[in-house]
Order: structure tokens, then sequence, then C-alpha cells
């Protein structure tokens, strides 16, 4: 459902992504690990349509998110990590933006900003401007807005960053019964057991390359090691010496 | 503390620099330097009048500096009281600065100087070439600057430290947010009545001889003083008993004594209030809104755009009218229509007993120009800055199926039929006032709808150039480098649209003169088809470049 050719972003001298390669399947939820600056969150933003490659492409289903950006965007619900939205709009009407984006309107929208905020239980909040909400809110208020239009294909950065309990238990359901009807989702994450418990199948990524992907098992045998969680895998393929380093030094702290 | 925010101006220049700010530095400082020099130029030479007339001239110099400075002092306390608001309670770095182990003084200190310098350097700029005309005019000598900055200084220093305590003590009492939305209607609400009050009493009449019949209340009113216990007076003493001759003291000691005293005052005041106002800051501002008339009524006007259309041109209207840094703009906004409306209305033209035909219509054409530029600066307040503020938002707009031609369609219209409605209605109202012929208000009517159309074009696609993603506040983009160069080509445009149109209108006039009939010639037909050429440029090339720029646009 969405697939990752050769995909590269150069930052001036700086190659932020470095010829990525990477298939996720329809009906599969794909966790993104990486340690911070590996180029997680650009490459999310050239899925989603908001940074432009500097080589490769992205394709959602059949369509090319450059050369036919309107059809691949129209299947595709982003959320990203930092929860910007017009402040002066209030829960509902920023849903109702969000759906006319996608050229929806009328009673449907209605009932489904209805819906929705309901779930996220901001429905006491729908008629408040954003600018009241609190940082969760308006996480639960984005995820909202990526659900609006009925995607087919879900491409999410950190989305447990603010969320209470009950509502990253509720998006994790959200998520499984998403990908149980056939939708497609991918996600990046810091929560490795969130990661480990949720996703089918797993891409790792460390300066701008992928270094290992596919299912725990198929990790676990890349990497040879035996029968060892996420987080240990994790930190073979990145580097565990900073891990090391980093206890040290809140060691030395005390 | 202030060492960041030093740093990251040190950085950005150093950016500037390397990628190729060096133009953006000459244009700043051309600029700069035409308006000091217009300002040096202007004063030099009332103040060298002044100098030629017997017994009073010391008098008026120093009366025009004292009047010059208190209307200083005025700007200086607003803007200050505004500045400190943002500094003292809203500013990004203050959750790190509370809740870390600094000294209250320290913060007090850190944050006076960050709001002193952010009010006054528009003030202390325009100071430079006035303390300067006075300095060559009088004679000043080498140590003149040293007496005009040792008094100006302090002078500074005290409608910023009154400036902060009167926000602390309006943000005990109200919530910091709704102190701002309150703030900038009272002071735009301030600025406009004064202007209409500077404009009604029409100065103009005070330079007719019959206003001098009486010169010794005159020489009374110049010798008196504003007030013995303004800083704007001690600041005027020391100055002109300097330029005098005689060297008085005593109004340095007032001002460095009095804002010393200021200071501590001020810090004392912080120390007690500041804690339970940066709670009270915290607060949101208004909650609930009604949004039916939005929806309603207009959704049903618009439904033709089609749903993601529609939906913009909503969302940007009820953004528009939900922040009140934006809306109260039109207070003013209001207030500089009706000087000028006012101004047309008050030309002498219809005092003799021939109605000068010639003086109304090239008064009516030259209209053209000034309209123009009234339309250049509306734009530049409420179109330029369209593109920036969506900055935040983009990762939601590029990341749907919006076009970004749709976006800048949305942005186009929305800022264009008001400032078409405005258009038209000064133009056709000063055209109604000065009796224009039906020629020059054809003219003047179908002129200005071409420049709105490009004004608005120039204003959108300056505002993409020069975009100012990380401004919270849009009243400070239209400010910025982007701004200037917009006002600066919108200025172009007008001159070069009046130089064209000037051809066409001579004709008139001069058949008018002969007392012939218009004759359509070749040459006016070219001049109009230019004019709409050189328009329909100015609004295309713009809008494609806006296109392709927000296109780049990288998040």
């Amino acid at each position: 459902m969405i697939k990752l050719e050769g995909l590269t972003k150069d930052y001036g001298s700086f190659r932020a992504v470095d010829d990525v390669t990477l298939h996720v399947p329809k009906g599969a939820l794909y966790g993104f690990l990486g340690p911070n600056g590996a180029g997680k969150t650009t490459t999310l933003r050239m899925i989603a349509g908001i940074l432009r490659p500097t080589a490769g492409r992205v394709l959602i289903g059949d369509d090319d998110v450059i050369r036919q950006p309107m059809a691949a965007k129209a299947r595709l619900g982003f959320i990203p990590d930092r929860p910007f939205v017009y402040e002066k709009l209030t829960g509902a009407e920023f849903l109702r933006f969000v759906a006319g984006l996608y050229g929806q309107d009328g009673q449907l929208v209605e009932r489904r900003i209805d819906e929705l905020l309901d779930v996220f239980e901001l429905s006491s909040w729908k008629n408040e401007l954003v600018e009241s909400y609190s940082h969760g809110m308006r996480q639960k208020l984005i995820i909202s807005s990526a659900l609006i239009h009925r995607p087919e294909v879900i491409v999410v950065d950190e989305p447990m960053v603010g969320l209470d309990p009950r509502a990253a238990r509720l998006l994790k359901d959200l998520f499984k019964g998403f990908v149980g009807r056939g939708g497609t989702v991918l996600m990046s994450t810091h929560t490795l057991e969130i990661a480990e418990a949720l996703c089918d199948r797993i891409a790792i990524i460390q300066g701008g390359k992928i270094v290992a992907a596919g299912t725990m098992a198929e990790l676990r045998a890349q990497t040879a090691s035996g029968n060892i969680g996420l987080e240990d895998l994790f930190l073979r393929l990145t580097g565990g010496v900073e891990a090391k380093e980093l206890a040290a030094v809140l060691e030395g702290g005390r | 503390m202030l060492q960041p925010k030093w740093r990251t101006a040190l950085t950005r220049a150093r950016q500037d620099r390397a990628s190729g700010g060096a133009g953006k530095l000459v244009v700043l400082a051309v600029v700069g330097l035409a308006f000091w020099a217009a300002v040096f130029g202007v004063l030099f030479r009332v103040l060298r009048y002044f100098r030629g007339v017997q017994e009073i001239g010391a008098l008026l110099a120093g009366k025009l500096l004292s009047l010059a400075l208190l209307s200083f002092v005025s700007v200086l306390l607003l803007s200050n009281v505004i500045t400190a608001l943002s500094s003292f309670f809203l500013a990004k770095d203050l959750d790190l600065l509370v809740s870390s182990p600094v000294d209250q003084v320290r913060l007090y200190l850190a944050k006076l100087g960050e709001t002193l310098l952010h009010s006054s350097w528009m003030v202390a700029l325009m100071a430079v070439p006035i303390f300067t005309a006075y300095a060559v005019v009088y004679h000043g000598g080498v140590l003149f600057p040293l007496v005009a900055a040792g008094s100006f200084l302090p002078f500074l220093v005290l409608p910023a430290v009154l400036g902060s305590a009167a926000t602390l003590i309006l943000v005990n009492v109200f919530p910091a947010r709704r102190t701002r939305d309150l703030l900038s209607i009272i002071a735009l609400g301030a600025a406009a009545g004064v202007i209409l009050l500077f404009r009604i009493i029409r100065p103009e009449q005070l330079a007719r001889p019959e206003g001098f019949r009486n010169l010794l209340d005159f020489i009374t009113v110049l010798r008196a003083p504003a007030s013995p216990l303004l800083p704007s007076d001690w600041v005027t003493k020391a100055v002109m008993g300097y330029l005098g001759g005689k060297m008085d003291w005593l109004p340095l000691y007032l001002l460095w004594s009095t804002a010393g005293a200021a200071v501590v005052l001020g810090a004392l005041v912080h120390g007690r209030l500041y804690h339970t106002g940066f709670t009270r800051a915290q607060e949101g501002a208004e909650r609930f809104v009604r949004g039916g008339i939005w929806s309603g009524a207009l959704g049903r006007l618009l439904r033709p755009l089609g749903a993601s259309r529609r939906e913009f041109v909503i969302k940007d209207l009820k953004l528009f009218f939900r922040d009140t840094t934006q809306w109260s703009q039109l207070i003013l906004l209001a207030a500089l229509l009706l000087v000028y409306l006012f101004n047309i209305r008050a030309l002498p033209l219809f005092r003799g007993e021939q109605v000068p035909f010639y003086l109304v219509s090239i008064v009516s054409f030259l209209n053209l120009g000034l309209a123009g530029f009234v339309l250049a600066s509306i734009a530049a307040r409420f179109i330029f800055p369209a593109v920036s503020l969506e900055g935040r938002q983009m990762w939601l707009l590029r990341s749907s199926p919006l076009e970004l031609r749709a976006l800048l369609w949305s942005k186009y219209w929305v800022g264009t039929v008001p400032l078409l409605v405005l258009a038209l209605a000064i133009t056709i109202l000063t055209n109604v006032i000065l009796k224009a012929s039906p020629f020059m208000m054809a003219v003047g009517i179908g002129t200005i709808v071409l420049l709105t159309l490009a004004i608005s074009a120039l204003a959108l696609g300056f505002g993409a150039l020069y975009p100012q993603f990380e401004t919270e506040n849009a009243a400070q983009i239209p400010t910025s480098f982007g701004g200037l160069v917009f006002m600066m080509a919108t200025i172009a445009l007008l001159a070069l649209v009046i130089v064209i149109e000037s051809v066409p209108v001579y004709r008139y006039l001069r058949a008018a003169f002969d007392q012939e009939p218009l004759r359509i010639s070749a040459l006016m037909i070219v001049a109009f088809l230019l004019v709409i050429g050189v328009c329909v440029t100015a609004t295309v090339v713009p809008l494609r470049v806006a296109l392709r720029k927000i296109e780049q646009f990288e998040f």
C-alpha cells in the first residue's frame, strides 16, 4: 500500500534520508523506529507530501505522491508529532475545515464530527476554541482530523506523546480495528513496548538508512540474536554504546 | 538571561549575510538614510527659520523639541505597555526562567532591558536626525552627542518602567491574553482618536496671518513648560540650555535620579506582584464563540465555490475576526480614511467664483496615486501576512489533497474583495466631492480596479517570497524587510501607471482648455492598453511566483 523507492532527502550537504526502500503492505500496522535524528520524521513528511524528496519516489496504492498528489493524498491521513492547529477555530470547526480540504461536506461530515469527538471524549469541548485545549486534547483533535475523511492509509509520527493512558489505549484499539478492516498504518514511535505489541512488521532507521526491516522473528534472524525483546534488538542495531554512556552519565550525577 | 537572544540575533545576521543578505542590508540602509535625511532636512529648514526670528526663535525651537519629546513619551508609554505584556508574561523563555533559581531582580532587569529595547528602538532612531538638526543649526559642538545621549537614555528608561508596571497591574486584574486584546483595541482606538482630533482642529489654519494676532499671549504660551514634572521638559531644558550656552545640570540630575528611583520602585512592585500576575497569565482567553453566522449565511452564499474553497474562505474570515490584533487595525484604518476624505473636502478648490476645472481634474487624477498608496498600506497589513500565517499549519494543507492554487485563490480573493470595495468607495466618493467630470470618474474607477487587483497580487507574492513563519503576532509581519520591498514595488507600480496615464489625461484637459470635443486618439488608446498590460502583468506574475514559492516551502 505504501511503497518507498530509493527515497533520499538532502538538506544542503547533510543527507537526512539515504536511499530508503520500504514496502508497507495493505492491512499491515508497520512500526518505524529509530534514534533521535535518524530521519524518521523526514521520511514520514515525504510520504505525506509535505517535503519533496531529493531523489526516489513514494507510492500510496498506485499513486505517486509527487506526480498524482491529489489522488495519493486523498487516500492518506497524516498525524504529525507537533500538534499545530488554528488556535482561533473551535474543535468542530477545525474538523469541518479539514473535511472541506478533502472535498467533503454536509450532514455526513457533521455526523462524522460528532462521532469522532465522542470517541475521543471531546464532545463537551466541541464549540470551544482550540487555544483553550491542552496538549493531549489537541493531539486527539489532530488524530480525529486524520480520520475525518475515512482514509485508507494512516501515517503517524509519535502518536502517543501527550495522550493519557485511556486515550493511548483507545488509539491502540483504533489502529488495530483500522488494519483489521483492511486499512494500513505506518507509525513511528519511541515506545518500543507499543511497537512490539502492536506492529506486524518493523523497520529500523539509523543515519538516514534502513538498517533492518521485517517481522520480529525476521529481525532476530537478521541480527542473529536469540529470543530477545525489541528493546535489546533496537539497541543492538542502533548502537547500545550510547545508551550505556547515558546510563553512566546518570549514575555519575547521583 | 539576555545572552540567548543576543546570540540568536547574531546568528541570524550571520545567516543572512551567508545567504546573500547584503542586498537586503543595502536596501534597508538606503531607505533608513533617506528617511533620516528627510526628517533632518525638514527640521533643519524649520530651525534655521526659527533662528532668524528675533526674541521668540529659541523659544519656538525649544517648544518644538518639547512637543516632539512629549509625543515620544506617549508613544513610548503605549508601546512599552504592549511590549511588556509579551516580554514579561507571554514570552516562550519564561517557563524556563521562572522555574530556574533566578533572582527576581535579575529577571526584572533583564526583561525590563528587553522591553526597553523592543519598544524604544524606533523612537531612538527617530531622535537621531532630530538632535542632529538641533546640533547643526545651534552649533552644538563635539560634546553635544554626549549631552543628548545622556539626557535621552534616562528619558527612555522612565516610560519602560512605567509601562511595565502598568502591565503588571493590568495582568493582575485581567488574564494576560485578554489584556493583550484590550490593549490593542485601546492603543489603536487612542491613535485613531488622536489622528481624527488633530485633523479636525485644522492645524493649517494656524499658518494664516490672523492666527498671530495676539503675540504676547503667544509668547506666554511658548515660555510656559507643558509641565515642569514631565521628563520631556527636562530633556528639552538640558539640551536647549547646553545649545544656548548656559548648561543647566538640574534637569540631568532629575532625569537620572528619577530613572534610577523608578527602576528600584519598579523592581519592588515586580517582586510583589509578578508571581500572581504570571500565574494569571497562564489562563486562556475566551473559550466559547459563536459560529452560527459563519457556517449559516456565509456557507450558503459560498456554496458554489465547492467544499474546499468555501471552507478555506470561511476559515480565513473566522481567524481574522477572532484575532483582536488583526481586526482592531480596522479602527485605525477607518480613522485614516475619514481623515483622507476630510482632507479632500478641505481642499480650497471651490473658494473662488469659478470652479477650477483643471485643478479638480488634476487633483482627481493624482488622487489615484494617493488612493493606491492607501490601498498598498492596507494590503501590507492584511494581505501580505496571509501566507506567513499559514506556516505552522502547512503540514495539514500540504498533506491534504488541497490544491495550492486553491489556497492562493482563496487568500487572494479574501483580501481583494474588501480592498476592491474600499478602493471603489474612496475613488467614487472623492470624485463626487471634487465634482470631477464623467471622463475623470471613468478613468479613476477603471485604473483603481486594475491597481487594486495588482496590489493584492503583489502583497501576496512578496508575502510568499519573504515569509515570516515564526512570528506569532500578525501585526509585526508587515514591518519586516519583505513588507518594505512590497511597499517599494507598489510605489514604483503606482508611479508607472500615473506617468503612462498622464498622456491621455493631458489630452483630455487640453481639449477642454481649447473648448474642443475630446477625440480619442491612437496614443490615448495605446496608453490605456499599456496601463492594462502593466497592471495585468503585476497581477499575474506575482501570483505565479507565489504559487511556485509555496510549492517549494519545506517544513
